[in-house]
């Protein structure tokens, strides 16, 4: 019996992504919590990922494995039924491709999110600009990502259908309407409806709270 | 063994090590090629059309089919061409690690040396003490996970990590004379050491972009980066 466990922290989107890969693909795993991440990290995480000291790193076996694309990459190859990326290279290199996007611009929402004052308005221009890529470039015609079905591209952008509605409220600023951008704000609903997603999600009012408290706090640094 | 009947493109520009990587993968598969140097400054219009994300290269079109960034290029002509010499490694636990480093190098290695290009004075001893930190990071990584690039010698096929590393880290005496000395023996030894026996390698000899000119194209990038 494989020996499956997750380095975690609640408030995560990135942590979450593991957790729907695993939970897509009826994988048993024990999940940690890092209690508490910003000022004192656990031993078994320093020693698991000494290099970003970051969740989530999955553990299979006593073999740690760190950053959650890399993770998604080794859950589909590890347990390959339940596919989560096409048999088609073509489709697979597409679906990586959304992928990077999200990571590589993932800072601008970042930004957005801990922007102040007249800098809000910059920063979601920016993003509605990269939102409206994914939606035209990435989403397309399709309902999910990876087509019919969810697939690794929407378990990684995810954080956008669960997340990025927090951010929306902590700053005060919408970012995507079902008027502005139908298709994304219908893969939305879509993405949020699917059981693995609905039933593993972190409370809302939570998620505002904790990023509410935090936003206040980069903010007062930067002052400082 | 059936032969996939392809049309294969390649976009690039002579002086980008990402585009050397896809290069390098296509020569170590035996996958013919067209290659098609691409004036960055004035973007053809089939470029355009198959690349309207990021509008850079390396682009591979393959019957007419478009794929961009340079590790994903890689993977696709992995499988694509599921011939030998494979690029990745078959365990899942091996390819972890592969694609952690490869991430490690791109996220950091290689954004540290344009951060170092890119800056003047105290900034860019700053830069390159950043830098080294980060190498040193990597050639420890490295020799812990993959041991047996310490030894490499060239009658061994390139792998995803020979090519993403030795695609750019093989032009180091370029950029030590261009930039800054940052790749040393000394400092380095494991790291000099395998990106030296890499650069014997006969399809890196002959992918990897003329001495001079990349100096010369280094010091122009330089200075209008102020």
């Amino acid at each position: 019996m494989a020996d499956v466990k997750v380095l975690g922290a609640w408030p995560s989107g990135f942590v979450y992504r593991v957790i729907w890969a695993l939970k897509h693909k009826g994988v048993n795993y024990e999940y940690i919590e890092e209690e508490d991440l910003l000022n004192n990290k656990s031993k078994l995480l320093l020693q698991s990922n000494p290099v970003h000291k970051k969740v989530p790193v999955l553990i299979h076996d006593g073999k740690p494995v760190a950053e959650s694309t890399v993770i998604l990459e080794y859950i589909e190859e590890t347990w390959p039924h339940c596919p989560l990326l096409s048999e088609d290279p073509f489709e697979r290199a597409m679906a990586r491709f959304w992928i990077k996007f999200g990571e590589d611009k993932a800072l601008a929402f970042f930004t957005f999110y801990r922007a102040d004052g007249e800098d809000i308005e910059k920063a979601a221009k920016e993003c509605k600009e990269l939102l409206r890529i994914i939606e035209q470039h990435g989403l397309a015609e399709k309902k999910f990502f990876g087509g019919d079905k969810i697939g690794m591209a929407d378990l990684a952008l995810g954080w956008i259908a669960c997340w990025l509605e927090v951010f929306e409220e902590v700053v005060g600023v919408k970012l995507i309407e079902a008027g502005s951008f139908p298709r994304l704000h219908q893969w939305i609903q879509n993405f949020k409806a699917a059981r693995i997603i609905k039933e593993n999600t972190p409370d809302p009012k939570k998620l505002f709270s904790h990023f509410k408290l935090r936003r206040e706090a980069l903010i007062a640094s930067k002052e400082a | 063994m059936e032969e996939k009947q392809s049309e294969v493109k390649l976009f690039g520009t002579w002086a980008s090590g990402y585009c050397t990587r896809v290069v390098l993968a296509l020569k170590a598969k035996g996958i013919p090629y067209r290659y098609i140097e691409e004036d960055l400054k004035n973007k053809s219009e089939l470029f355009l059309r198959y690349n309207p994300v990021h509008k850079k290269v390396p682009l591979l079109l393959h019957n007419g089919r478009p794929v961009s960034e340079s590790l994903i290029i890689l993977e696709y002509i992995d499988e694509y061409w599921n011939h030998s010499p494979k690029i990745l490694p078959d365990d899942p636990y091996k390819r972890a690690k592969v694609r952690f480093w490869a991430d490690f190098y791109d996220r950091k290695l290689k954004e540290g040396t344009v951060a170092i290009m890119t800056s003047r004075g105290k900034e860019k001893e700053k830069a390159i003490e950043g830098f080294l930190e980060l190498l040193k990071v990597f050639e420890e990584g490295i020799a812990k996970d993959f041991p047996e690039k310490l030894t490499f010698s060239n009658s061994q096929p390139l792998d995803f990590l020979d090519i993403i590393v030795g695609s750019s880290a093989c032009n180091y005496e370029a950029y030590n004379e261009a930039v800054a000395v940052v790749v040393d023996p000394k400092r380095n030894p494991l790291f000099f050491q395998w990106m030296t026996a890499l650069k014997e390698c006969p399809l890196m000899k002959e992918s990897l972009p003329p001495h001079d000119k990349l100096v010369a194209k280094m010091k122009s990038f330089q200075s209008r980066s102020v």
